[in-house]
């Protein structure tokens, strides 16, 4: 089965709808799908759910499908720089589901792994165990929460083969992994498709099994707080 | 005189041993690596990285690169990275010795208080939930009183908490307390600042 396709927008052909839930994986900027995203604004679907653990800035990441009120919801754990967003989100647009960190990245790994739900001790006592159900185990109390499955996945990867085995760089992996294993269709862009039996295949991060569709890009791979230091004695 | 910033890093510093897994939160609890001297700590982000390194210079940036607060950073020798599901694995698996972060407000029964202030603009609790229930001891860095005067060290938080009974040790810019059965314990003052000032500065119960 073919894998590759030629721009983003044809690998998102036929996948996309209105209303639909997508897992989105990066963090912050970093490893964000950026060229599937774009495709996704430039298709208008709408009243999007996004599980993604942030979402974006104003001009860059899933901030630009903020711009055209794409997005119905978020799921995330941190939101904290767009303003756009905080806009929409106070107006009553825009609906927002917190999630802890941890329990966002095992929901997505749940989800794609044939677990429905799972006993974490993250929130007991908090607002977000209002509602769940709580479980003693050995003494201690626990809530459950749900797995994620999504409609679709998109993720960002460093390298690839034709059949979809992911290599990711550096801390640019983050959510991309359990993104895209709770999909039922995953999308992912690369910055390089390699030759098959190029990647040793001890080093893959990601099985092709978790990657249905495959394309090639230039990223902008913008930072969001660049931080440096002074070289000694210069 | 209380500690400074630094000062209050250096003392939570104190708090980690040779061989300790450790993760740091944004502001004071980031200067702690400043201060760890010859211990062998590895520094965990939460966003998928054990062994975080030092700022790079300048010109060596990459945006692959970043730590939990989104800024750049580098590797180091021991440097290993994973993804967020296998990050907070070991996080809610108890493999983290110990998170130092700071606060709005801690309980006496070591509840913690610093993701929410209802009515303000809410970011989110990023990863803050998951540390403070996983890790092997928490330590929270912050100032003893607000900016009114009013303490922070309360007898039962008023903010939406972030984790429940979940504080060990409670480090402010007049000394030190840890959370014990019935209240806290003052371990240590600053130096020139009395046990009486840290209990006239403090509304939970001091046993």
């Amino acid at each position: 089965m073919k894998k590759v396709y030629s721009s983003a927008s044809e690998a998102l052909d036929g996948v996309l709808q209105d209303g639909m839930l997508i897992a989105a994986g990066g963090f912050g900027l970093c490893g964000i799908p950026e060229l599937l995203l774009q495709a996704i604004k430039d298709a208008g679907t709408k009243n999007l759910t996004f599980a993604s653990n942030n979402a974006g800035v104003d001009d860059f990441g899933i901030g630009i499908l903020l711009q055209t009120r794409q997005v119905r919801k978020m799921i995330s754990s941190y939101v904290g720089e767009n303003a756009e967003f905080m806009r929409q989100y106070l107006s009553g647009e825009l609906e927002l589901e917190f999630n802890p960190q941890g329990t966002l990245a095992e929901r997505m790994r749940a989800g794609g792994c044939g677990i429905p739900g799972f006993y974490t001790k993250t929130g007991v006592g908090t607002v977000i165990a209002e509602g769940k159900e709580h479980k003693e185990f050995d003494g201690e109390t626990y809530i459950m929460e749900r797995g994620i499955v999504a409609d679709l996945s998109i993720v960002k990867a460093w390298k690839a083969d034709e059949t979809g085995n992911l290599v990711f760089r550096k801390t640019a992996r983050n959510f991309n992994p359990p993104a895209a294993m709770c999909g039922r269709i995953c999308v992912a862009e690369v910055e390089e498709i390699v030759p098959l039996g190029s990647l040793d295949p001890d080093t893959i991060h990601l099985p092709g099994i978790y990657v249905h569709r495959l394309i090639q890009g230039t990223h902008e791979k913008r930072i969001e707080q660049r931080t440096v230091r002074q070289k000694e004695g210069a | 005189m209380p500690w400074d910033r630094n000062q209050m890093a250096a003392r939570a510093a104190e708090e980690l041993e040779d061989g300790m897994y450790v993760n740091l939160g944004i502001g004071i609890p980031t200067l702690v690596a400043n201060y760890v001297g010859e211990k062998d700590i590895t520094l965990q982000s939460e966003n998928g990285m054990l062994g975080m390194g030092p700022f790079p210079f300048e010109g060596e940036e990459d945006p692959d690169l970043i730590n939990a607060g989104k800024q750049t950073i580098t590797e180091l020798r021991r440097t290993s990275y994973f993804d967020s599901a296998q990050s907070f694995g070991m996080i809610r698996g108890g493999k983290i010795a110990a998170a130092i972060l700071g606060a709005m407000e801690v309980a006496e029964n070591g509840d913690l208080a610093n993701w929410m202030i209802p009515g303000k603009l809410v970011k989110g609790m990023g990863g803050a939930m998951d540390l403070v229930a996983g890790v092997g001891r928490v330590i929270v860095v912050m100032d003893h009183t607000n900016k009114h005067g009013d303490s922070k060290v309360l007898k039962e938080c008023t903010l939406p908490l972030t984790g429940k009974g979940v504080v060990d040790r409670i480090i402010t810019n007049l000394g030190v307390l840890d959370v014990v059965e019935g209240g806290l314990k003052i371990v240590e003052t600053a130096e020139g600042v009395s046990e009486e000032e840290m209990r006239a500065a403090t509304q939970a119960k001091i046993v």
